[in-house]
């Protein structure tokens, strides 16, 4: 005969005794809940206060457009656009495919959704960008439910799609092949914030996988600061290279700086993700008959990569806080653009509402991504 | 085939077949390959390192500069806004850029101190079960970790300290501290005739106190008797102040109350609104990071350690000190001393912020000398030698951390 387990028995829980077993339980907790409720009401409600009415957001209002895309030319914008919907419609279909197994609506989808027609509804902008952001989100919306019906074993395909789509982006940017081109020196805003960020992080990798070899490189860029090295490429890379390249524009050189800043970090990660594979699978390889280098590209290297697919995540999330730093050496992305800005007479001395808005833009990206990163993480690991 | 041709083949053909063979034997071992890609990768790095140091001298010799660093003998002729040691522009670059190094020093030593106190705060703080501490403190790491240090230090400088009420009308903590828009003032000590004597026996009594709790550590663990570590550490060092006030009849210091009067501010310690900014800046970002490698760290213990030193009778603040923190620190200090380097190379962004640090010294160099190549291999010297000080420290404070194993 077999005896079912059962969970022990709960006491019901009323919010009385929640409030009692989570913030009165001991006279000490007592007096930190009523410590913390007053910091909390105080630094709430002068903040509020500050927001409703000291601050003055008309700043951020009339200067919407420069923070996003900067000076790019306004009758190109439907290239960002395409840019934006590609890379969104691709997430969305890699996100149904991810998440192809569990309910089709999770909470987590149903509160981007309400948060993005809000944001739709509630933001001054002009009637074209709201039109264009619908678009988007339908598209990426239908990108979920296809990816969802993907069959199992295309994700190779997915992979090479988002080489594609960085190809193709760049291309719409960027401009040429039949495209105005636009000059990198009217690249800003939030626009350049992600394309340094993102350039930085996918052109490192074959720096990071082969440098995974050389300690002298790691440890010398690791004991730099970022600003360091951002010097090194603004002032001394030119001096390096040969003659007909000494007039590389600026946000190439910054390119290039974060490029050998993060491939000695990236190196060292995909060393930890190396140092990570047992023998067995060398063993296993080698005696199945594959040569060395076959050994590290097939068996090796892909195991190693997706066992340090979080550290990369969170790499990426530094790197694009770290872009913050290109302002320093006069690139205008989001934190240089908004210098430029307070920098204009009529809005002088209005800091904290322009930090804060631009705080609040790094802090969704960053914050997201890692979330995003966590909950994938536990997919993953589940199926 | 013709007959006189056969001979020639036959004498070519066993060669050509054994040194075929003997390639494909090469081809297929391991350590061949092996010291083949050494070698390529090798001759490939020492190529392009000829080639980057080709295209230095030649653009060197193009735009005229000359290597060396006989300029760091010159006059630097101009200022620095605050300095801990006499300096003035008639000084030259080399001092310039001393005076530099023990202002970024006192960022780093003070910063890292400052993010150590508030990380393990902040990480217990996250493991409480308060709900309300517990969240606060979540909200207060998630906020910091997740915004570039750089808007940080321009918000607290531009929107913070540069934003309180001037000197005429400063805003009084207390009325013992001041904060102004032209820096923070905060009482401070000075030493009277007698603190040489005050500061010896101090230390006597200091380091006979951590002797003490040592010994009486090991007496409770070995043979099980009441340890009372915490009266015989206070009872050695208050016999020390004892006999220090018995010997000079006076204490140490006198306190140095900064006075507000009539648009000034006189006496007490005087934090420049840069310094202050950059050290919020360090502390708050860093510290957010630290909580989250605490909190991980003392959770890695595991449960049934906590378990069961409760089964053995340990109060919790034993269970704490005794049992859970020696264990979480194996966890904990590799990261901390990664996020403690992070923090001494982020220190760099002082100049965002106008605090004159080496990085920031170094680079007003740079501008009125053009050294660049120079400047750069001065920054490159300080801030390794700085990240191996630390790695160099943390590394034997984790080692006497670490299991003991015989």
């Amino acid at each position: 005969m077999q005896i079912q387990s059962s969970a022990p028995p709960t006491p019901p829980t009323s919010p009385l005794n929640w409030v009692q077993k989570n913030l009165f339980s001991t006279w000490y907790n007592s007096i930190l809940t009523l410590v913390c409720l007053a910091v909390i009401v105080w630094g709430l409600s002068s903040f509020i206060s500050w927001v409703v009415s000291t601050a003055q957001w008309e700043i951020v209002g009339a200067n919407l457009r420069l923070f996003f895309v900067g000076r790019f030319p306004h009758e190109l914008y439907w290239r960002v656009w395409t840019a934006l919907g590609l890379i969104l419609s691709l997430a969305g279909i890699c996100w149904g495919y991810i998440v192809r197994k569990s309910p089709l609506f999770s909470r987590t989808i149903l509160f981007g959704l309400g948060a993005l027609i809000a944001a739709i509804l509630l933001l001054p902008i002009e009637l074209s960008a709201r039109l264009w952001i619908l678009a988007i989100a339908i598209i990426s919306i239908v990108g979920y439910a296809a990816g969802r019906k993907l069959p199992p074993n295309i994700s190779p395909w997915l992979t090479a799609a988002w080489g594609l789509v960085f190809i193709v982006n760049l291309w719409l940017i960027g401009g040429g092949l039949g495209l105005t081109s636009v000059p990198t020196n009217v690249w800003s805003g939030l626009l350049l914030t992600l394309l340094t960020a993102i350039c930085g992080i996918v052109l490192s990798f074959p720096f990071g996988v082969v440098r995974a070899f050389s300690i002298l490189y790691i440890e010398v860029v690791r004991g730099l600061p970022l600003i360091g090295i951002l010097f090194l490429a603004q002032v001394m890379l030119p001096l390096f290279l040969p003659p007909y390249l000494r007039n590389l524009d600026r946000v190439l050189r910054a390119i290039a700086g974060l490029v050998l800043f993060s491939a000695a970090y990236l190196a060292e990660n995909i060393r930890g993700g190396l140092q990570a594979i047992p023998r067995g699978q060398f063993e296993a390889a080698k005696a199945l008959g594959l040569s060395p280098p076959l050994v590290v590209l097939l068996i090796v290297l892909p195991q190693a990569l997706k066992a340090v697919i979080p550290a990369i995540v969170g790499q990426f999330i530094g790197l694009l806080k770290d872009t913050s730093l290109l302002s320093l050496f006069g690139l205008l992305e989001l934190t240089g653009i908004s210098r430029s800005i307070l920098a204009q007479p009529q809005f002088l001395g209005r800091y904290a509402e322009v930090y804060l808005f631009i705080g609040l833009l790094y802090w969704l990206f960053c914050y997201g991504m890692s979330t995003a990163s966590r909950y994938l993480e536990r997919k993953l690991n589940v199926s | 085939m013709s007959s006189d041709q056969l001979p020639i083949t036959n004498y070519l053909l066993p060669i050509t077949h054994y040194h075929y063979m003997k390639l494909q034997k090469l081809l297929r071992d391991d350590r061949f390959w092996q010291i083949a890609g050494q070698a390529i990768a090798f001759l490939l790095v020492v190529i392009l390192i000829a080639l980057l140091w080709d295209n230095l001298t030649y653009n060197l010799r193009q735009l005229g500069i000359q290597l060396g660093f006989d300029f760091l003998g010159v006059q630097a002729s101009f200022d620095i806004g605050e300095t801990v040691i006499p300096y003035d522009p008639s000084n030259s670059y080399g001092q310039a850029i001393f005076v530099g190094l023990i202002n970024s020093l006192r960022v780093v030593v003070l910063g890292l101190i400052l993010a150590t106190i508030f990380g393990l705060i902040f990480g217990i703080a996250q493991l409480s079960d308060n709900w309300l501490v517990q969240r606060l403190a979540v909200a207060y790491v998630e906020i910091f970790r997740n915004v570039p240090l750089l808007l940080q230090l321009f918000f607290w400088y531009f929107a913070v300290f540069l934003n309180l009420p001037g000197i005429e009308n400063p805003i009084a903590l207390f009325g013992a501290a001041y904060l102004t828009g032209q820096g923070v003032f905060f009482p401070w000590i000075e030493a009277t005739a007698g603190a040489g004597i005050w500061l010896v026996l101090l230390l006597v009594g200091i380091v006979s106190a951590i002797a003490l709790w040592r010994w009486r550590g090991r007496v409770m663990v070995e043979r099980g008797r009441a340890g009372n570590q915490i009266w015989y550490a206070l009872g050695s060092i208050l016999g020390a102040i004892a006999i220090a006030f018995i010997l000079t009849r006076s204490i140490p210091f006198r306190l140095n109350l900064p006075q507000a009067t009539q648009g000034q501010i006189e006496g007490g310690l005087r934090l420049s609104p840069e310094f202050c900014a950059l050290l919020a800046g360090l502390v708050i970002y860093t510290s957010s990071y630290i909580a989250e490698i605490v909190r991980a760290g003392i959770l890695a213990v595991p449960k049934g350690q906590w378990e069961a030193a409760r089964a053995l009778g340990l109060k919790p603040n034993r269970i704490m000190q005794m049992v859970i923190l020696p264990q979480a620190l194996r966890v904990i200090i590799p990261p901390l001393t990664s996020q403690y380097l992070n923090l001494a190379k982020n220190s760099s962004l002082a100049i965002a912020v106008g605090f004159p640090d080496v990085y920031f010294v170094a680079s007003t160099t740079f501008n009125q000398t053009g050294r660049a190549v120079e400047v750069m291999l001065l920054i490159m010297m300080t801030y390794l030698t700085t990240s191996l000080t630390i790695s160099l420290v943390m590394n034997l404070y984790n080692r006497s951390v670490q299991i003991k194993e015989r």
